[in-house]
């Protein structure tokens, strides 16, 4: 593999991770819910899916069982602010410490443990054409599936009733319910989703992406998958370009050094977060647009009464 | 799960003083069950937490001297949280003030002025305000959403923290460890009581606390700050800004975590390392809540969760508790509160008979 074919691979590979989280909080924020706690469900699925994987040797049964952890995780976040009526950023914040400390006493026992990650796809011909066929065809199946989800959730979002229902949920929860849909059932449902994805996220970033466990592994991505629904404007398509500018940052380190550029090490591994905040500023200074985007009723409690 | 609530017409007072007692005691009751699934004794583990660090006159004063940063860090929090301001990069900015701090006895090691324990406190509280600054400037100019902003800005500070210690600033003498060298004395607060880590620091606190409760209970410029968060356009219609509140909010609270973060190098801990914030600005977020975001709530529920961080590193030993364990209390304890908060505003809806459904659409 040349260095070239190595870094666009490796961003199709570290993009994956983004992409699973923020699609998942995506469908969240669509419906409403601002859930904040995305790290720390990441940190449990990850930790979950790692001991599992470790355990049974199966990539299979670790993604599901990391999947279930992330929608248990998400469900604490739903009980406390749908139908307790918390307020949403705390309730994220609480969720994400708490998944942050689980994380570390799951996977205590397994520090420092790897585990193999499974081989990527081959097709034939198609994997073996110079450039394109290791970046483009020589991937994790994840990879590929996390493409099609977007695919899908753009489509269910857009297209189909079931997304108005849940669009309707997020820009005016009492209208919705006026259309007979039930507010609460479709949050819980969108909020369970997005704890699935992250679920998948996590689990891919411990067992696909770097396959090890330590404590503290996720290190802030779950966060850049919140800001990237903001970067995409709530758009699909935008923030599936969004993941993969910031599976192409967190490659950076990897690139320069190749390049034999002395830069700290440190600044590299800010870079992501510098960048984070510059495109937050660039895409927020525009207010008209991103009130225009935003779902109206975003990470507002709703408790039945009239908005006020 | 649905359930019924309907809005009181004010919230309860009772509730509000019982709620962090119920979140406490569900935690408690929680925490049993984890501690029961992990095989671990009930009696140890909250003899460690609760009886043990209030057994020895030293174990009290690590008690103190966890409760200052804590307090300080929460209290300043509170302010931004009551306006809608969520800074939630409390570990940044102390990592920043005691980055800055740390520059006077780094360059200057053999200085015994007095102005340096001053001085230190200056660039301190400047650390910290100009990290946070950084996030009020984005979000009144930018409207860069500060919970980010702040979040993303804690991970670049423990990365400018690390260039330090492993750069320029590393301890020559000091076997290739990330640390600097150990401060002089003249830059460290005095312990209160002689061989104790408890020191002078804890003052600023305790001033700042009362300073707060003044400031937010009986003055205007608290319910300014207060409106703004709640109502900015009312607030912009009686001429107090938004924008001013973010401002405010964030350096303040930049201010505190700062000082806290020089507290840390200049008190305990003597040097600039990396383990410098002990996960202070996330707990101090917890104690704010837990302290119902009011001044003097505030102060117990720093106490609590100080005693609760030394029962830790006890249950650590006596408990074979990992310190993991600190950190779940921490989420379950907000989790739970966050809860029970609910029923300060709202009460259980009566279930209505099938007649009274009726009657009730009927009008």
């Amino acid at each position: 593999m040349t260095p070239l074919e190595f870094f666009l691979a490796g961003t199709m590979s570290a993009a994956t991770v983004f992409l699973l989280a923020a699609l998942g909080e995506l469908v969240a924020e669509k419906s409403g819910m601002l859930n904040l706690g995305v790290e720390g469900m990441m940190a449990i699925s990850a930790a979950v899916g790692f001991v599992v994987t470790y355990q049974s040797g199966s990539h299979i049964i670790g993604f599901i069982v990391a999947g279930a952890a992330g929608i248990g995780v998400s469900m604490v976040f739903a009980l406390v602010s749908i139908t307790f009526l918390a307020n949403q950023v705390a309730t994220g914040l609480a969720v994400g410490i708490l998944g942050l400390g689980l994380s570390a006493l799951i996977g205590k026992k397994h520090e420092s443990l790897t585990v193999t990650a499974p081989d990527p796809i081959q097709i034939p011909v198609l994997s073996d054409i110079p450039l394109i066929g290791p970046v483009l065809f020589q991937q994790n199946i994840v990879v590929y599936l996390a493409i099609v989800i977007a695919i899908l959730i753009s489509f269910c979002l857009n297209k189909t009733r079931l997304g108005l229902a849940i669009r309707a949920c997020g820009e005016n929860p009492k209208a919705a319910e006026a259309l007979s849909y039930s507010v609460l059932k479709i949050r819980y449902g969108a909020v369970a989703f997005g704890g699935l994805m992250a679920g998948f996220a996590g689990a891919y970033a411990s067992t696909i992406y770097t396959p090890l466990w330590a404590d503290g592994m996720i290190a802030g991505r779950g966060w850049i998958a919140v800001a990237l629904v903001v970067f995409g404007t709530w758009k699909t398509g935008r923030i599936f370009l969004g993941a993969y500018l910031f599976g192409m940052v967190s490659l950076g380190e990897l690139v320069v050094q190749s390049f034999g550029v002395a830069l700290p090490s440190q600044l590299l591994s800010a870079m992501p977060f510098i960048v984070t905040i510059v495109v937050l500023a660039i895409i927020s200074s525009d207010r008209a647009r991103l009130r225009l985007h935003a779902p109206y009723a975003l990470g507002e409690t709703y408790d039945g009464s009239e908005p006020k | 799960m649905q359930l019924q609530f309907e809005r009181r017409d004010t919230p309860s007072k009772p509730l509000i003083f019982a709620t962090p007692f119920i979140a406490i005691a569900i935690t408690i009751l929680l925490s049993s069950i984890m501690l029961i699934i992990q095989g671990k004794s009930l009696q140890t583990t909250f003899f460690a937490f609760f009886i043990e660090p209030f057994e020895s006159t030293y174990a009290l004063s690590e008690v103190l001297l966890k409760f200052g940063p804590l307090l300080f860090i929460a209290q300043a929090l509170a302010i931004g949280f009551r306006a809608k301001v969520w800074n939630i990069g409390g570990e940044g900015q102390m990592i920043m003030g005691a980055i800055l701090a740390s520059s006077i006895p780094v360059y200057f090691t053999d200085s015994e002025s007095v102005f340096l324990l001053p001085a230190m406190i200056l660039l301190g509280a400047f650390g910290g305000m100009f990290w946070a600054g950084i996030a009020a400037f984005l979000k009144t100019r930018y409207n860069a959403n500060e919970i980010l902003v702040t979040l993303m800005l804690s991970s670049i500070a423990l990365q400018i923290l690390y260039f330090f210690l492993l750069g320029p600033w590393k301890d020559p003498m000091g076997f290739n460890f990330p640390q600097t060298v150990m401060f002089q004395d003249a830059a460290l607060f005095p312990p209160i009581i002689f061989g104790f880590r408890l020191n002078y620091s804890l003052i600023i606190p305790i001033f700042f606390t009362i300073f707060v409760w003044i400031y937010m209970e009986k003055r205007f410029g608290g319910f300014q700050l207060t409106v703004g968060g709640l109502a900015p356009r009312a607030a912009t219609y009686a001429g107090y800004s938004a924008n001013g509140a973010v401002w405010k909010s964030l350096l303040i609270a930049g201010m505190a975590a700062g000082i806290a973060g020089m507290s840390e190098v200049a008190g305990p801990i003597g040097q600039l390392q990396r383990s410098v914030t002990s996960g202070y600005g996330y707990s101090a977020i917890i104690v704010a809540y837990l302290g119902a975001l009011h001044p003097l709530g505030i102060v117990f529920a720093a106490l609590f969760l100080s005693v609760i961080h030394i029962g830790g590193d006890y249950a650590l030993v006596t408990a074979d508790l990992p310190i993991s364990s600190v950190h779940i209390f921490q989420g379950l304890l907000l989790v739970t509160y966050l809860s029970s908060y609910t029923f300060v505003n709202y009460r259980f809806k009566p279930r209505k008979t099938r007649v009274e459904e009726i009657e009730s659409r009927l009008i």
